[in-house]
């Protein structure tokens, strides 16, 4: 690989209040590749995620997505440069409509048609829901919602949290082609993602988090082929798993 | 801000103010030369006026103090703290105007005044965990109108907006005099023994809230303060907590109140429960420095001073721009709460912590840890 | 929001208006929800801005009565530079004096609100005790400043003249200002509902009031749009003040203040961030001090204090409170 990495971490840490929870995070993420980040609870995979898209403050180290320095910038600044989040609750506005929801997904000139049509023929329901409100939808709706709003726009980046979380196996199929769509399109993903038989489908790349830093690299399929690495970075395995 | 020397080694003086020092020479000199003039004001002062100037610094550093523990201590914004003055005040006021000047007539009026800002106090407090803190300001803006509404309205009772006029215990009293020469130079009677009543009460009450916020109770409220969630997770029932700092802060405020009504033998609605006072005890207690109470105090007499001197300097800055009509208007000395105003705004913008608290973060002085 | 959760509150008014009706003969009745249908309205235009500014960016300003009192002078002002036109029985006219007055109080109100929002709220965003005290020594600065540049006497202001009077409906006189007042209020309410829905930035707000972070992550600059709400709050607001001076034919520097503890009873009773629940709110705030005001005028303020707790009881966050936070 001698290509640049399209977001580079290095030394990264985030303090929330008094409490250092991102103690030197050093990632790379490549494009038109889906990068896994996994870990136990309390890691700092979301803190990592969050600093990233400039919700939280990084504290030291810099961070910067093809040639942007993003440690400066806002989080709408940061949008723009092309980078889309779905965070682990989601983010959908319960109290606007399926319709309004994707709309905040999209540019200043709204909807393109071409675009629209598209990120329906993939999600059908939405369709049916235009105009409910988003609150209506069940947890795993609301996921495909989130997706799809994300993918209004070209992006260069999908940051996405836990997607799987919570959801019935029906769902996680559902999603899984989703995302299986949105890689074979060439897209750019982090993801953070604790079902391990979806990251190891998924992941071209896989780092693992431990305390604040990242512990291992390396290709997802050594990982997934590697059982005692499995049970001694995540506690599990991925033959338990299927 | 508290020493860390084990209590059993501490001077007599460092034990009386519970570890607790202005924590900075400025500060502590500030305080020192106010307890030495609220000491000895009847003799340092001619005129009753000077006097009962003083007596109400005394009862403003209660209440101010006391709004502090709410404030800065516990992390409430209450509009209300004025319902708890004006209840003692109108316990005393109540029981004294409706059956004649006894001690069992205060000591009752007394009791019922602070027991029901206590439970008002408590009631505050539960309301507080109960809607959001948001909401929570406001509904004590809104429970403080109706107080006074109901003050002014309950006529029968409360004698309206004119208040009600008493007469004192004896001892209290101004006519009473023991003995016709002066002791000391100070002419002995119920003028001076009303004083002393009150500034002797004041000065327990503030060393017992500087006791209390240093105490095991007193830094749990700070933790609560800094994060409830956490004091919670830690077993620290939070609504336990607030309640009882809430009745004591209630319960002082209405002490004070008390001492309010025996100074001028009088109350009524805007002597005790105008929103004016409550303002007043915001400037004091942020100008002063939150969560110090010795920031409160001192704010108590600047406020009190401010109120006395400033319309005298207005007024000269008043006549001096007399040539330009808006100017000399932004000088008219009834404009004193203008420029109180904006100082308080400075204050909140660029010193939040305050006189005391900016003097202590300058750490010139090293606190005895 | 399940279409129950809103219909209740809306059920609640009726509820109000018929507990009034059982209460007090027929054509008081009349009289009294006019006056209170008025003093609704205008009481929706104060704090309608208020509203979204809590929702929308967790800002206390315990201010917004300043907006009011200076939208009220400003109308005062041009009330009294133009006599003729108040005293003129031409509709035309009198619109003409009105629009004038409006404009006036919302130019005012606005301009104080963007230098406030400039120089004040953004030093103290997300930091809700130096928000409240800030907030509070402004409305007293405002307040001063109001005396030095007005004086502090109370200015008379003059119902333009083909407002006075009323009309006479069913045996009862209901005022003709009141009747403009509360169309203007609901023409208003509709035209606000109508951005909030179906324009751009109606739907960025209102997704900024559930989850201002979010909407920020999307790409918003939801900075620039506060300040504009603001503004805009500010400018309701005096519009607000505009119309109630006119109607108590008197304004003072104490308007602002003294109607604080009743906006902000609105503002709680509606939920924060809802435009639909403040409408109702000052409806039945409206209402209520309508026909306690005639039944028992003593317990005016109690009972929209009550009215409060009991709706907080039954919700504790308002009626149509919005978003998760």
């Amino acid at each position: 690989m001698t290509e640049q990495p399209l977001l580079v971490l290095k030394g990264v840490h985030t303090h929330i209040g008094r409490y250092h929870i991102l103690q030197g995070v050093d990632l790379e993420v490549y494009a038109q590749r889906v990068s896994v980040l996994l870990g136990r609870n309390g890691a700092g995979k979301t803190t990592t995620l969050r600093t990233i898209l400039g919700l939280w403050r990084a504290s030291a180290g810099e961070i910067s997505f093809d040639q942007h320095r993003l440690n400066t910038l806002d989080p709408p600044a940061i949008a723009r440069l092309g980078i889309a989040y779905v965070p682990e609750n989601m983010g959908i506005f319960s109290g606007l409509s399926v319709r309004e929801n994707l709309l905040l997904g999209t540019g200043p000139k709204g909807f393109r048609n071409s675009r629209l049509e598209e990120v329906l023929a993939s999600f059908p329901l939405l369709r049916e829901k235009w105009n409910l409100p988003a609150g209506t939808l069940s947890g795993g709706q609301k996921q495909i919602l989130a997706i799809a709003r994300a993918m209004m726009l070209p992006r260069r980046l999908f940051v996405v949290d836990e997607p799987t979380k919570g959801l019935a196996p029906a769902m996680v199929d559902v999603l899984l082609d989703a995302f299986l769509r949105l890689k074979e399109g060439g897209a750019t993903i982090l993801l953070v993602e604790q079902n391990f038989a979806m990251a190891a489908t998924l992941g071209d790349d896989a780092a693992v988090m431990e305390d604040g830093r990242i512990v291992h690299v390396s290709s997802m399929a050594a990982l997934a082929q590697d059982e005692a690495l499995q049970t001694r970075l995540l506690g599990l395995s991925l033959a338990s798993h299927q | 801000m508290h020493s860390f020397s084990p209590p059993s080694r501490r001077s007599f003086g460092l034990r009386l103010l519970s570890g607790d020092t202005p924590g900075h020479p400025v500060a502590s000199f500030l305080m020192a030369v106010l307890v030495f003039v609220l000491a000895f004001a009847p003799l340092l002062f001619a005129g009753t006026r000077a006097v009962a100037t003083a007596a109400r610094v005394a009862i403003f550093v209660v209440l101010a103090a006391s709004y502090d523990l709410l404030l800065g201590y516990t992390g409430i914004v209450s509009f209300a703290h004025t319902l708890f003055f004006g209840l003692g005040a109108y316990g005393v006021a109540i029981a004294l105007a409706g059956s004649g000047p006894s001690w069992s007539a205060l000591f009752v009026g007394s009791a019922a005044g602070i027991g029901f800002a206590a439970l008002l106090g408590i009631g505050i407090a539960l309301l507080s965990l109960r809607v959001r803190a948001i909401f929570f300001s406001m509904i004590t803006l809104a429970v403080a109108s109706v107080g006074q509404v109901l003050a002014s309205q309950l006529h029968d009772i409360t004698g309206g907006e004119d208040g009600l006029t008493f007469s004192v215990p004896p001892l209290l009293s101004p006519s009473f005099h023991p003995f016709t020469e002066p002791v000391l130079g100070v002419r002995i009677d119920g003028r001076l023994n009303t004083y002393y009543l009150i500034f002797v009460v004041s000065l327990v009450l503030f060393l017992l809230l500087l006791r209390l916020v240093n105490s095991p109770f007193g830094r749990v409220l700070r933790a609560i303060r800094e994060n409830e969630f956490r004091a919670e997770a830690l077993g620290y029932r939070v609504v336990v907590y607030r309640s009882l700092a809430s009745a004591i802060a209630a319960a002082m405020a209405a002490i004070a109140g008390t001492l309010m009504a025996l100074l001028l033998r009088y109350n009524g609605p805007a002597t005790t429960l105008s929103f004016s006072i409550m303002i007043d005890i915001l400037l004091m207690v942020v100008i002063g420095g939150m969560g110090t109470l010795y920031g409160p105090a001192i704010g108590a007499a600047l406020m009190v001073l401010a109120q006395y001197y400033l319309e005298p300097a207005l007024q000269f800055l008043a006549e001096l721009t007399a040539p330009f009509p808006l100017l000399s208007a932004v000088f008219q000395p009834d404009r004193w709460l203008l420029w109180l105003g904006f100082l308080f705004m400075l204050v909140v913008m660029y010193f939040p912590a305050g006189i005391v608290g900016s003097l202590r973060a300058r750490g010139l002085y090293s606190q005895t840890r | 929001m399940k279409p129950s959760e809103r219909t209740l509150p809306v059920l609640l008014v009726l509820l109000i208006a018929a507990l009034g009706f059982a209460a007090m003969p027929f054509t008081d009745w009349l009289t009294l929800s006019a006056a209170g249908l008025a003093m609704g309205m205008m009481l929706f235009l104060m704090v309608a801005g208020l509203t979204l500014i809590f929702g929308l960016m967790d800002v206390l300003n315990f201010a917004h009565g300043a907006f009011i009192t200076f939208g009220a002078f400003a109308a005062g002002t041009v009330f009294a530079r133009f006599p003729q036109l108040v005293a003129s029985d031409r509709w035309e006219e009198n619109f003409l004096i009105l629009a004038l007055a409006a404009l006036a109080a919302a130019l005012l109100s606005g301009a104080l609100g963007f230098g406030f929002e400039r120089v004040a709220i953004r030093r103290v965003y997300g930091a809700h005790l130096r928000q409240i005290l800030l907030t509070t020594g402004a409305l007293i600065v405002a307040e001063q400043l109001a005396i030095v540049i007005w004086g502090p006497d109370a200015i008379p202001v003059l119902k333009p003249a083909g407002l006075r009077g009323s009309f006479l409906i069913a045996g009862a006189a209901i005022e003709k200002y009141r009747v403009v007042a509360a169309l203007f209020g609901l023409f208003v309410f509709l035209l606000l509902q109508g951005i909030l829905a179906h324009t751009r930035i109606g739907i960025i707000v209102r997704a900024g009031v559930e989850n201002r972070e979010m909407v920020e992550a999307l790409g918003y600059r939801i900075r620039p749009l506060f300040a504009g709400v603001f503004v805009a709050g500010a400018a309701l607001a005096g519009i607000g003040g505009a119309m109630w001076a006119t109607y108590a034919a008197t304004v003072t520097a104490s308007l602002g203040s003294d109607l604080t503890v009743l906006i902000f009873i609105v503002v709680i009773i509606g939920g924060l961030g809802s435009v639909g629940g403040s409408f109702l709110g000052a409806l039945l705030v409206g209402l209520v001090t309508n026909y306690v005001g005639f039944l028992a005028p003593k317990l005016a303020l109690l009972s929209n204090i009550l009215l409060m707790a009991a709706i907080l009881l039954w919700r504790p966050r308002g009626l149509l409170a919005a978003g998760g936070r």
